[in-house]
């Protein structure tokens, strides 16, 4: 099943051969990544799922209480209060290599270590339902930032397992095939021709010693003497 | 050095803006699309986009999902949880392995 033609050469098969030697080990190579990828994916996959449903819940019951706070106070006293944050969150990005794939690692810091600072406002003017539903947030904090972190990993997993896997289908299926279809085709080629050369040679000889010792007449001759 | 953002509807993300992290009301989808490639460009390492939005602008969400930085997640709004977070999850299980074979039941 060649599909391109190609020739039956010492050289060419020599070239085949060693193209079928890189493409296995190349293959065998390529399986053991996806393999180790996919196991780091699925182990990592499965936190996202957690982190993403307690993030998902966190974030839920932190909407219930703002909208509860905000039923308690004026908008604008609500907006004023939000408006200048004393906090700031920080992140500084790491990289990590999971098999050759490039996986940031998030830390974060906050502007100022008080925790308290998450109340932006003086306590006189608003309802106490706005820290509750600040501090519920605030609890999150630390998963939703986890969730950041796995969630950008599987997505950067999941689609360099989709090209390594792509990658070991066309070695397994095309290329290694084509590759050993050719060696046969040239081995099978230069066998052929060393028969009918080696033939071409014993026809040859025949003919040379037929001119040489005209067995042919003196088999003649003799059939005719027995008659 | 990096900072969070959170872009969506004002009702469902002013909260944020108390932790820390800056906080972009968009009202129209198209402002939303705007907003969030400046911010990918710019300082922004990880970026919560509301459920709502991102499913207006499910294109622009997709742009970010290969690339290393920013990460572009989706938060449920004050409106409700639409699942659309949780289906990114599969998503991604289905792309590496073929099938969702660990969330296909829930």
């Amino acid at each position: 099943m060649a599909s391109k033609q190609v020739n039956p050469t010492r050289m060419e098969l020599s070239r085949q051969k060693k193209k079928l030697a890189t493409a296995t080990k190349g293959h065998k190579l390529l399986k053991d990544k996806r393999d180790e990828l996919m196991r780091q994916f699925l182990e990592l996959v499965r936190e996202n799922m957690a982190l993403r449903r307690r993030v998902e819940e966190g974030i839920q019951n932190a909407n219930k209480n703002f909208v509860v706070a905000r039923a308690a106070m004026s908008e604008q006293a609500l907006h004023t209060a939000l408006m200048a944050p004393k906090q700031e969150v920080y992140l500084d990005i790491g990289s990590k290599n999971v098999m050759s794939v490039d996986i940031p690692v998030l830390e974060y810091r906050t502007r100022t270590a008080d925790e308290n600072d998450i109340y932006s406002y003086g306590f006189a003017f608003t309802s106490s339902d706005l820290d509750g539903a600040v501090k519920s947030l605030a609890d999150i904090l630390p998963d939703m930032l986890r969730l950041a972190e796995t969630e950008k990993a599987c997505q950067l997993m999941a689609s360099e397992i989709e090209k390594t896997r792509r990658r070991v289908n066309a070695l397994e299926h095309v290329i290694i095939p084509e590759a050993q279809a050719n060696i046969k085709y040239i081995t099978m080629k230069l066998d052929e021709n060393e028969r009918s050369t080696q033939i071409r040679l014993m026809k040859v000889k025949d003919m040379m010693l037929e001119d040489a010792h005209h067995y042919k007449e003196k088999q003649a001759a003799y059939a005719a003497e027995e008659a | 050095m990096y900072k969070i953002a959170v872009v969506g509807a004002y009702d469902s993300i002013y909260g944020f803006a108390a932790l820390g992290m800056d906080t972009f009301p968009v009202s129209d989808p198209q402002k939303g699309e705007e907003t969030l490639h400046r911010l990918a460009e710019g300082e922004y390492a990880v970026i919560y986009v509301t459920e709502a939005l991102a499913a207006q602008i499910p294109g622009a969400i997709e742009r970010y999902r290969e690339r290393e930085l920013p990460a572009v997640i989706q938060i449920p709004g004050v409106s409700g949880n639409t699942g659309a977070g949780v289906a990114g999850v599969k998503k991604s299980v289905e792309q590496a392995v073929g099938s969702d074979i660990l969330f296909g039941d829930q």
